[in-house]
């Protein structure tokens, strides 16, 4: 009996198919209005996002623009071969690597120290005062922040060259020097965002309970050490959560920045993915090359991205999706 | 922030205030010597000596930069492109979000899905400019105005934010026989504000500052935003370079360069201290939904 009720019971939940495409049907046309505001975003996303990717086929081809996609010659994964055997393949993987390395070793703890500096300071004025001034780099845009760099570091007409002549020394040309470049793009990097970044561990550290400080405080710790074990464990997992996502995202270098320091003598250690893309896939015209190049960038950028989302949602937090 | 006893000012504290203090120095400190310099007279302005104060005082720099046809043109075209492109991205944006952030609609995970993908995986620059071309907007102020409309990570953030509206009113209008675009105008874009002035300051800035993807897409000079031409201004040995040639009075370089800097920052540097909040609450929008 109880074996019959289970098998009526299984068949007449699931409602059969044409009730179910009626009450399909009615869901629409309830949403219908829905379905209008949604339309111009969808299409934006097909027409820019999704029709793109079929320009991905170009990395499989030796693209002519004459021919198209649908008269070019396939060539498999030649691109591939192609790119992946040549110095520059080697130097773009060092390069990005270097970069976001540097990036991660010196910028990264940055935005945390301030932080914690910024939550004990009881100085209210002066609290807004400072997070002002100090967001204020991320909303220039790279030019600026070019710009500036040019006007303190240029060998002609920069700020320190300028001292340095004053001083009777010789002038030295930073923009051009290989080693130099990586610690102005990190600086670069510190200077615009170190800011901008104690946001998020600021809200971490809105969140922890003001009495573990008194209990702590009664236990006799002084305020570093109040900050050592109170403090620095009640954002621990928002460090480790941004740390694993900062590593994710370790493909991605910033396009604007590079490109626009970048010059023919620093080329061998300023080359990255998407300015090799840019470089000889648009300016050179080597389409087939350039996007295979970018594609590849895409494809280990996702992987390393959702590795990173993996690995912090196994540590219980919440990934990026 | 920690507990301490009496009001004794340690010195960490004085650690922490004159790091703090050193960190805004750096941060604006740049500025206040290239305002300085943009505002010397060129006549005594000797390009490899150091000035903090102007020597003497002159707006010769800013006149030249106003008068001069393809700094204001630039000027034209960003700002074109910044007010029309903020506004076609809030449309979309939000419409969009507000469209998918109801639960019982069909097609909602297909539509989530598809904008999570391109969250994940571009095409890259090539395939963007092919289909830019083939739209024929290579040199069309409206390539860059497309090109950055939106993005799903603007969608999810005000989504997440259209959900957490109370439901009560939007119910109320139901009943009383509103559809749901007129619900979306009358009741939930008012609602919105505070989300909208966010965005609409991220859209604003974005559009204003475009480099790359103006270079990418115009080539004319003449319909260059202004970060492209400020930036030739600063990397071109003569500002002949930027199509300024043709005056009586060669001012050096520097003292324009410097004032085109500043005025490039000019829009962003006034609007910023009295929104400051609402940029400040656009990012945390993004980091509570992470």
């Amino acid at each position: 009996m109880s074996v019959n009720t289970a098998i009526t019971t299984s068949v007449s939940s699931r409602k059969p198919f044409k009730d179910r495409t009626r009450q399909l049907w009615k869901n629409i046309k309830k949403n219908k209005y829905r379905y209008v505001l949604v339309f111009p975003g969808l299409v934006w996303f097909i027409i820019f996002k999704y029709v793109p990717y079929s320009g991905l086929l170009m990395a499989f081809q030796n693209f002519s623009v004459r021919k198209g996609i649908f008269g070019s010659p396939w060539v498999g994964l030649d691109n591939f071969r192609y790119v992946f055997s040549s110095t520059d393949f080697m130097n773009m993987v060092r390069n990005t690597l270097i970069i976001g390395g540097m990036n991660i070793l010196f910028y990264f703890p940055l935005p945390i120290i301030v932080a914690v500096m910024i939550s004990e300071v009881r100085h209210s004025k002066f609290k807004r005062i400072t997070q002002s001034t100090i967001y204020l780099p991320h909303f220039l845009s790279w030019v600026i922040v070019y710009a500036l760099t040019f006007f303190l570091l240029s060998v002609d007409v920069g700020l320190v060259n300028k001292a340095l002549t004053s001083l009777g020394m010789e002038r030295i040309s930073f923009l051009t020097n290989k080693t130099a470049f990586y610690i102005i793009i990190t600086c670069q990097t510190i200077w615009r965002e170190t800011g901008w970044g104690t946001i998020l561990f600021l809200a971490a550290i809105a969140g922890i309970n003001q009495e573990l400080y008194e209990a702590a405080a009664i236990d006799g710790a002084g305020r570093l050490r109040q900050i050592w074990h109170v403090t620095l464990p009640g954002i621990k997992m928002t460090i480790v959560t941004m740390l694993i996502l900062r590593v994710g995202r370790v493909a991605d270098v910033s396009l604007e920045q590079v490109l626009l320091i970048q010059n023919p003598l620093i080329q061998s250690v300023s080359e990255v993915f998407d300015t090799y893309a840019y470089n000889y896939g648009i300016i050179q015209g080597l389409t087939s090359i350039g996007t295979a190049v970018s594609a590849f960038k895409s494809v280990v950028n996702l992987v390393f991205v959702l590795t990173a989302d993996f690995v912090c949602k196994r540590l219980g937090e919440d990934g990026i999706f | 922030m920690s507990f301490r006893i009496g009001k004794k000012f340690t010195l960490l504290d004085v650690i922490i205030y004159a790091s703090l203090i050193l960190l805004s120095f750096i941060c604006v400190g740049p500025f206040i010597y290239v305002l300085s310099v943009s505002f010397t007279s060129p006549d005594v302005y000797v390009p490899y000596q150091f000035y903090l104060v102007p020597k003497k005082f002159s707006l010769a720099s800013y006149m030249y930069l106003l008068n001069a046809d393809s700094f204001m043109k630039a000027l034209e075209n960003s700002a074109f492109i910044t007010i029309v492109g903020t506004l076609i991205a809030l449309a979309i944006t939000f419409s969009f979000a507000y469209g998918i952030c109801k639960q019982d609609m069909p097609g909602r995970k297909l539509f989530n899905t598809l904008i999570i993908i391109t969250m994940l995986f571009s095409a890259g620059i090539i395939p963007d400019y092919m289909l830019m071309k083939n739209l024929k907007l290579i040199n069309s102020h409206w390539a860059i105005i497309f090109a950055l409309a939106t993005s799903a990570w603007n969608v999810v953030v005000v989504r997440s934010f259209l959900k957490s509206l109370p439901v009560e009113l939007e119910e109320a209008a139901m009943m009383d026989g509103y559809n749901d675009i007129q619900i979306f105008f009358r009741i939930i874009l008012p609602l919105a504000k505070p989300c909208l002035a966010s965005f609409l300051l991220i859209f604003a800035v974005q559009y204003w500052n475009v480099y790359f993807t103006s270079m990418l897409y115009i080539s004319d000079p003449n319909k260059w935003t202004l970060q492209v031409l400020v930036k030739s201004l600063i990397v071109d040995a003569s500002s002949d370079a930027a199509g300024m040639a043709g005056d009586e009075k060669r001012l050096p370089q520097e003292t324009i360069r410097y004032a085109a800097v500043m005025l490039s920052m000019f829009p962003i540097l006034v609007v910023y201290p009295f929104l400051q909040r609402y940029f400040v609450s656009g990012m945390t929008l993004g980091a509570v939904k992470g």
